[in-house]
Parts: structure tokens; sequence; C-alpha cells
């Protein structure tokens, strides 16, 4: 087995006397999908969270390409190719479409030039014109097109449909061009005709065949047709992993998942 | 000609027909003030409302596009005045005591901005306000306590170099008469430094730094989120307000041939340059020349308005004594209640969203 992306040991979150997320040891590699499940509540969101840095671990490791990134901020981890579009739209309200993934590409590129930056790099980050950067902004057109939105580029966000954000909030994070995604339920609340612009998206991205792809999303057809694996959540706790056809049928994620009758959970698990 | 514009405005243009007559008004007249007026009060008001537009341009460089709520900006402007001022009185009228006392300041101004960014752009907004107001509150207490150093309370009248004095004749303008006395060469140091502070920071808000600053305004998470240090770039901006605001304590002691408390740290001063942002439009740096030009224009007019109001109503019950020059505050803040009520984006903020409805309306 080759080194994992994205790894995990005894990772654990606790929130006052609640155990959010508990020792969860778990591997993610690099050209896979993997899906998170698991009841509402169950720590998926958190979990993604305390990879992403949004919060820091009560105990346990996390581990980028084997190097422990536990200390390092959000910002940081960002810059190390870590991708995160988040559950509930997070956004730059009063910027309009273009300028929420521009920023998104500007940070790519000092990322990328990395401490070439330098003071140079500072001081023309201060002193030049930022509408004059054209580099930076045609990348971001790119980014907009490959969600459907390059027509409402001047349209400020708060001015955006639903499903627009979650479309741009997706954007944001291809902008940066990371090796690890983090979609957190991405087309939750999204209407029927808007669903595959994120899909094929997903679809792409996995069959490019280098990116780390973990995924959240309760509905088990998607889940189905795009994941290789499956990790399931219940109480913060990994309570199963492995091939998706295995684990929906598997008597544990039937009972801790779905939380419901066994034959019902059957159903609801293949038809969503 | 617009292409001139675009590159010294660095793109960002008024953006309202209204708004860039004001400021071509009130650009034009500061620029030929030394030409028009010949009063001793009106160039000063000149000179001040100069000072002003810069430290209020730095503070909304914090309050408009970094999102923090400080109450040390004075201070900056305070050590920027005594820097230039204690060193003018100390080492010499020389531009050298000029140039030294200044780098000084700035480097003290540098210093202190960081450690307060470090230390405190950390914690809570609220903190960040308090934390600020307790160290511009030390600071004051200690300009006034070391008086063998500072002049106390009574602050500091010194000498400026021999080009800056009122007596030095520079030359005559021939066709108006005018005499061109080190007094008018002072006043452009002046005028001409703050057009440069200005458009400097409006190339800052208007780069790729500038517009990582808003973003952290609009959205602190997300800015983290995508890679973005946010303590990093609010430190950098505290700096550079900071700095700004040095550059403006540093003219106008260069202006005033004097420092103390009362024109630099108090902290009238730093309620009126809050005031001077919110009325003229935070985040929009323009707002700092509307809120300053009308604020200082006030403060210089409104009691000579008034004594005047008050004498041609006199018989009139209670209006003469609603009018007594003494109830100018009352009406400063009448008037600013009432600019808030009105203008809640401030004046450029209202000018600009009435501009984009004019020009949508053909359209629709
Ligand atoms: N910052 C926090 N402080 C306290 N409790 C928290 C915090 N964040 C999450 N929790 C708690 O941790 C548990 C897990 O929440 P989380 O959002 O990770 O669930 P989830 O699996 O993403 O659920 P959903 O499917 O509804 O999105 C919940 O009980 C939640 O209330
Ligand atoms: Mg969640």
């Amino acid at each position: 087995m080759p080194t994992p992306a994205i790894e995990t040991r005894d990772l654990t979150i606790r929130f006052g006397g609640h155990v959010a997320v508990d020792a969860v040891s778990c591997a993610f590699h690099a050209g896979t999908l993997t899906a998170i499940v698991g009841p509402n509540g169950a720590g998926k969101t958190t979990y993604f969270n305390l990879i992403s840095g949004q919060l820091p671990a009560t105990s346990g490791t996390v581990h980028l390409d084997a190097a422990d990134i536990s200390h390092l901020s959000a910002a940081a981890r960002a810059r190390r190719g870590i991708g995160r579009a988040f559950q509930i739209t997070n956004l730059f309200p009063n910027l309009s479409t273009l300028e929420n993934v521009r920023l998104a590409t500007q940070s790519r590129a000092r990322s990328r030039a990395g401490a070439a930056h330098g003071l140079a790099g500072t001081l023309r980050e201060l002193t030049s014109r930022w509408d004059r950067d054209t580099a930076v902004r045609s990348r971001a057109l790119d980014y907009l097109a490959e969600v459907n939105l390059a027509e409402k580029r001047d349209v400020p966000v708060v001015a955006l449909s639903h499903g627009d954000k979650r479309k741009l909030e997706v954007a944001l994070m291809m902008a940066l061009e990371p090796h690890v995604f983090m979609f957190d339920e991405p087309t939750a609340g999204m209407s029927v005709d808007e669903v595959p612009v994120v899909l094929d998206l997903i679809k792409r991205l996995k069959a490019r065949g280098d990116a780390t792809i973990l995924l959240v999303e309760h509905k088990m057809d998607v889940v189905r047709s795009l994941a290789d694996r499956i990790v399931v959540l219940h109480n913060g706790r990994l309570v199963a992993d492995g091939a998706p056809a295995e684990v929906i049928a598997s008597p544990i994620v039937q009972e801790a998942y779905l939380g419901i009758a066994p034959t019902k959970a059957v159903e609801a698990a293949l038809h969503g | 000609m617009s292409g001139i514009a675009d590159t010294l405005l660095s793109g960002d243009l008024p953006r309202s027909r209204i708004l860039t007559a004001l400021l071509g008004v009130i650009v034009g007249v500061l620029a030929l003030a030394p030409l028009l007026f010949d009063g001793a009060q009106a160039i000063n008001t000149a000179a001040k409302i100069c000072v002003f537009i810069v430290l209020a341009a730095s503070y909304d460089l914090l309050l408009g596009y970094t999102g923090i709520v400080s109450f040390a900006h004075t201070m900056f402007f305070g050590l920027g005045a005594y820097g230039v001022g204690l060193a003018l009185y100390g080492w010499g009228a020389t531009w050298t005591s000029v140039a030294a006392g200044l780098a000084l300041a700035i480097v003290a101004g540098l210093a202190l901005a960081l450690v307060i960014g470090l230390v405190s752009l950390r914690v809570k907004a609220i903190f960040y306000a308090m934390i600020t107001l307790a160290v511009a509150s030390a600071f004051a207490i200690l300009a006034g306590q070391l008086s063998d150093f500072t002049g106390g309370e009574d602050g500091r009248s010194f000498r400026v170099p021999e080009l800056l004095r009122p007596a030095t004749l520079l030359f005559r303008l021939p066709l108006l008469n005018i005499d061109i006395t080190g007094r008018t060469a002072a006043y452009y140091l002046v005028a001409g430094s703050a057009a440069g502070l200005f458009l400097s920071a409006l190339r800052v808000v208007n780069s790729p730094f500038g517009r990582v600053l808003q973003a952290i305004r609009e959205n602190e998470f997300r800015a983290e989120a995508i890679g973005f240090d946010v303590v990093t770039y609010r430190t950098l901006g505290n700096c550079l307000a900071a700095v700004m605001a040095v550059f403006a304590g540093a003219l106008y002691a260069l202006w005033l041939r004097y420092v103390g408390p009362d024109t630099t740290l108090s902290f009238g001063i730093m309620l009126d340059i809050l005031l001077m942002v919110v009325i003229g439009g935070m985040g929009t740096l323009y707002g700092a020349i509307i809120g300053a030009t009308l604020f200082i224009l006030a403060q210089s007019y409104l009691q000579k308005l008034m004594g005047a109001a008050a004498k041609s109503t006199q018989g009139i019950p209670v209006l003469p004594d609603l009018l007594h020059p003494d109830r100018w505050l009352l009406w400063l803040g009448v008037l600013f209640v009432l600019s808030v009520y009105f203008f809640p984006a401030g004046i450029v903020g209202t000018l600009r969203s009435r501009a984009v409805t004019q020009e949508q309306l053909p359209k629709t």
C-alpha cells in the first residue's frame, strides 16, 4: 500500500462532556473516493473540521502524505492542499461570484509561489493592482464556468439562489487546486436539475485519478454510484468501513446508520 | 486623461457624478488655498483638513477595510507629531531632525502596532477595542507625565526648518502680487504629502492585499479556510494604518510648530476621526475626504455662523439661546445624528448606491 494522502490516528474531539469524534483512525488514498455516511449528529462535519483544521483535536493526529499536520492552522492546511467545501454555505456575501473565486485563485497563486513569494512578493501584493492580474482572473473564470456560473460572474453572492451558492461553494474549493477534496453534502437542498452539475464535476475529478476525495452525502443512490468505499460514523465512532455494497448491506449499518427496522433500512439505503 | 486618473486612483474611481464633483471642489480648493485665502484661519483650516484626511483615511483602512475597531489610533498620530516635534525641539530646526524624528516615530509605531496586533487581534473585537483603549490612555498619560521630555500638558513649541518658517519670503507671484512665504511652502508640503499618502492608501486597498483584507472583513472564517493567514493580514493592515497615522501626526506638528496632548492624543480627536469615517462612509477611503472636510469646516465655522444667527434672531424667544455659540457642540451632535440617520452607509456609500440605481433605471 502506498502512503495514504490523509490519515487520522485516534482522532478525538470533546465538547464539554460530549465526544463528537471518538478515536477515529482511518486512511484515505489518492485516486479514491470515500463516502462518509451516518445519521444527523454522527460527527461527520466535525471529523472534516478536524482534518481541515477548523477545529483543534482534543487528542489524536492528522497526517498529510505521512507528515503530521495536527499543529497547522486551517489556512496552512489549505495551502498544503486540503480543500474543503462546507455543508453550510460559507462565502463572501457582498462580493461577486467572480471575486469570490478570484480570492481562491489568488490564494492558490500565492501558495504555489511558496517561499519564492518572499519580501518582493509581499511588496507586489501590496502595491500592484488586483484588477490587473489577468492570470488570476481568467483562472477564476474557468472555475466559475466549471460549475455553470460564468454568466453570473458579476452577481453578488447575496443575490444568488441556494443552488448557485452551493455550486459556488464547490468552485471555491476547486479553485484552490487541492490534492484532497472534502465535499460536505454538496448537493443538499439543490433542485433536481442542478444536482448533476455538481455530481458530474465530482465524477470528472474522480476520473482524473490522482485526487483524494472525501464525500459526506445522505443520498444513498449518489453514494452508491460514486463511492469506492463507504465509512460509517455513528455517535462519533467509526462503525463500518468497506466496499459500498457490503457496507450498505451490513446489519450494523442498517441498525446504526438508519436506526430503523432492517427491512425498511435496506429499502431506504437502496433508494435514498 | 481618464487613463491618468485611473492610474492615480488605482482604478477605484468615485463612481458617482455628485461625488466626483464634490471631491473635485474639495481637492481644487485645497490645492489653491494659499492663493484663494489670505486669512490665517482659512489656511489653518485647509491644512488641518489635509492632515485629517490622511488620519481619517488611515483609520478607514482599519475600520472600514479590515473591520478592526481600535481606539489607539490617535496614539500613532501622537507618535508622529511628538517624534518630529521633539526632534526639532531637541536637535535643532533642521531637515535631519525631521527625518530622524519621523524615522524613530515610524519604527516605534510599527513596533507598537505589531505588538498590539499579535497580542490582541486573536481576541474578540470588543476586547480588542478595550485593550487599544487602555494602551492609548496609558500612552496619553505617559506623554503628560514625562514633562521634562515632552513638555507635559503644555506640550512643546519648536522652530521648523528655515524653508517652512512664516518669516521666510521665498518669492513674489508677479501678476497676483502675492508673497510666497515659508508658510505657503509648509502648506504645500502638508497638502502634497497628504495627496501622496491618500493615493498610496487607495492603491493598497485596491491591491491583492487589500482584497484579502476585504475578504476577511466579509468572512474571516472562509478567508482562513482558503489559505489566508488572517492574523498576519490584519497585523499588516494594522501596521500600515499605524504608519500612515504617524505620517499625519508628523505633518500636523510641522504645520502647527507645536506638539501637545490636546492637538494629537486626546480622546476627543479619536472620536472625531471615528465620526469622520462613519459620516463620510466606511470602507470607501473617499469618505475620509468628505468626512474630514465637513467635520473640520463645521468645527471651525459653526461657532461663527451661530454667533451671527443668534444676533439676527434677537428678540425672538428661545432661539437666540439655542443658537448661542456655546451650544455649537449640541448642534454638531444634531448634525451627526441626522447624517447617520439619513446616510446610514455614509455620504459616499449613499451617493454611490444612488448612482447605481440611476444607471439601472433606463434598462428596466
Ligand atoms: N462547535 C461545537 N460545539 C459543541 N458541539 C458541537 C460543535 N460542533 C458539533 N457539535 C456537536 O457534535 C455532534 C456532531 O455534529 P456534526 O455536525 O459533526 O454532525 P454531522 O454528522 O455532520 O450531522 P449532519 O448530518 O446533520 O450534518 C453534534 O451533536 C453537534 O451538536
Ligand atoms: Mg454535517
